[in-house]
């Protein structure tokens, strides 16, 4: 018995130490390949993330200057690494996009009905939108338009704005070479088409790939978790739940709203570790939630799909769609989405 | 967990009778203690009634030397009223868009005498495949079938072509552990399905 034993574990052992010299010598795009291998996962689950605090770096962030991203619609898109992309070249590439569209809207592609707008598009850096300092800088664009008539003040009408952005993006920035900048976030605002015509841009001249990032149950219910989790002085809205029942011929949806506090008080009889959040007490709130609903309309909604979730933080729709509230933690969800963008490019 | 007054008989060699294909329709759950005089070939649980349904239309469909009988029911225990044949192979479907087909499998679990677990459980995951749908994490199956010793399936049960070919291989499996295949026990297969599993999952 015992030679069958160690027969047995030897191949294990050794193939397992293979596999770490083959680490120590290797080449980005080898660690890259070693870490998809090891992955076998297909949605990132560590079994315990850290409650979004404010951070240091945080704390440099003007509220004024970010207070245009909170209580707006973005769309998200997770994007791989650009190359060559250079921050001194911004006025640059504001120039080249700009034409562009411009090109663009010749073609007929995106033709708008009625004034014809001279469009201008701007690049800027948004400073402090990082959690470490290995993070890239992040950066936003947008499409304004110029009234061409000379009398008016030459305001600016905002007509697009998306902004890409890396918070905690170790697990990427590690397997990438220079020539590479990570930005794996990318959130959007404004007309598909806009986004689209931005989108094709970036793909030309970074030879990057956007792809939507759709947030599924399972992470919309870690975000639910979080998100209670976090000390707020004033709630400013319900904690809402939307799930989707599919049934012919028309889905039904179930929306289930609670008081902010109670949802807190919930979380809180859950919640075991300071500071970190496990996968047993996300389902363990998720299952209390659950049964209450079920003790008092006998449905299963853990037979159902959650499609959104909404907080006094954020709220998330499973298509893709975030809403901030909450400057305070703006970081803090954006790094949990920055780590779903970099899964997905994965 | 032993249920009282059970009695499972472990596959005879060639002396079995072949029995005509019908299909029973799923059962409610019943109260009640579970009867463990199950003789029906092959045992599907699950609460996705319409893909197990379809899944049993493929089974049957397949071309098997002794004829095929398989039981759909929505959880265990199953009724005590109702008469029926051995059970060979118990198959669990878990649907990873419905945190409710795993809570029901675990609980149906608890139902099974331990010498089904020599083989004759497995494991069977649908919904892999849509990911935006899921809310369970892959490795929550991964590690149930891992507590039980159990095979583990992965197959979209809504895609046609991935359903016939699970279907061939649960009946190729419900031969072996019928005991029609000569030379290969239900054990057998057991340790030749784990020990092709990767090693690293060992750690989750």
């Amino acid at each position: 018995m015992d030679s069958y034993d160690t027969s047995e574990s030897t191949p294990r052992h050794s193939a397992s130490s293979r596999l770490k010299d083959y680490f120590i010598g290797a080449t980005p795009l080898q660690k890259r390949l070693e870490s998809v291998r090891k992955l076998t996962s297909f949605i990132p689950t560590p079994p315990r993330r850290k409650i979004p605090q404010c951070s240091q770096l945080q704390e440099d962030n003007d509220p004024q200057k970010v207070a245009f991203l909170l209580h707006k619609q973005w769309t998200l898109y997770s994007l791989t690494p650009l190359y060559k992309f250079s921050y001194t070249n911004l006025k640059e590439y504001s120039r080249l996009l700009s034409a562009f569209i411009a090109a663009e809207k010749q073609k007929g592609l995106a033709v708008e009905v009625g004034e014809d707008f001279n469009i201008k598009v701007t690049f800027s850096t948004l400073l402090g939108m990082k959690g470490t300092q290995r993070d890239s800088e992040a950066f936003l664009v947008q499409i304004l338009s110029k009234s061409q008539l000379p009398y008016e003040n030459r305001e600016h009408k905002v007509l697009w704005t998306g902004w890409f952005c890396c918070i905690f993006g170790d697990s990427l920035l590690e397997t990438v070479s220079e020539d590479f900048t990570c930005v794996p976030l990318f959130l959007a605002n404004g007309a598909e088409t806009n986004t689209a015509i931005v989108g094709t841009w970036f793909q030309k001249t970074f030879d990057c790939y956007f792809s939507p990032l759709a947030i599924n149950a399972f992470n919309l219910s870690w975000m639910a978790a979080m998100w209670t989790a976090c000390k707020m002085d004033q709630y400013m809205a319900a904690t809402e739940f939307l799930w989707s029942v599919p049934c012919s011929p028309q889905s039904l949806d179930i929306s289930y709203a609670i008081h902010p506090e109670d949802a807190k008080a919930l979380w809180d009889s859950v919640h075991k570790t300071p500071g970190e959040v496990t996968q047993e007490e996300v389902d363990l709130f998720m299952d209390c939630l659950y049964s209450h609903f079920h003790r008092h309309f006998k449905i299963h909604l853990s037979a159902t799909r959650l499609v959104r979730v909404s907080t006094s933080v954020a709220s998330a729709h499973t298509d893709g769609k975030i809403k901030i509230l909450c400057h305070k933690y703006l970081i803090g969800v954006l790094a949990y989405l920055t780590e779903l963008a970099i899964f997905q490019i994965d | 967990m032993c249920f009282p007054g059970l009695l499972v008989r472990p596959p005879e060699g060639g002396s079995r009778e072949v029995r005509s294909a019908v299909r029973t329709g799923p059962e409610r759950l019943q109260p009640g203690p579970s009867p463990r005089a199950w003789r029906s070939p092959l045992s599907l649980v699950g609460t996705e009634d319409a893909l197990l349904q379809q899944l049993a239309d493929s089974m049957l469909k397949e071309d098997c030397a002794s004829e095929l009988k398989v039981h759909l029911a929505r959880s265990l225990p199953l009724p005590s009223n109702v008469n029926r044949p051995r059970i060979d192979l118990i198959v669990f479907v878990v649907n990873l868009h419905s945190k409710y087909s795993l809570r029901n499998v675990e609980e149906s679990l608890h139902h099974v005498d331990t010498t089904f677990f020599l083989g004759k459980v497995g494991f069977l995951i649908t919904g892999a495949g849509r990911e935006g749908h899921c809310s369970i994490h892959r490795n929550t199956v991964v590690r149930l079938a891992r507590t039980y010793r159990s095979p583990l399936l992965f197959c979209d049960l809504e895609v046609e072509g991935f359903r016939a070919t699970v279907a061939q291989r649960l009946v190729r499996m419900l031969q072996i552990c019928a005991g029609h295949v000569p030379g290969v026990s239900a054990l057998n297969l057991l340790s030749l399905l784990r020990s092709s599993e990767n090693p690293a999952l060992e750690d989750v």
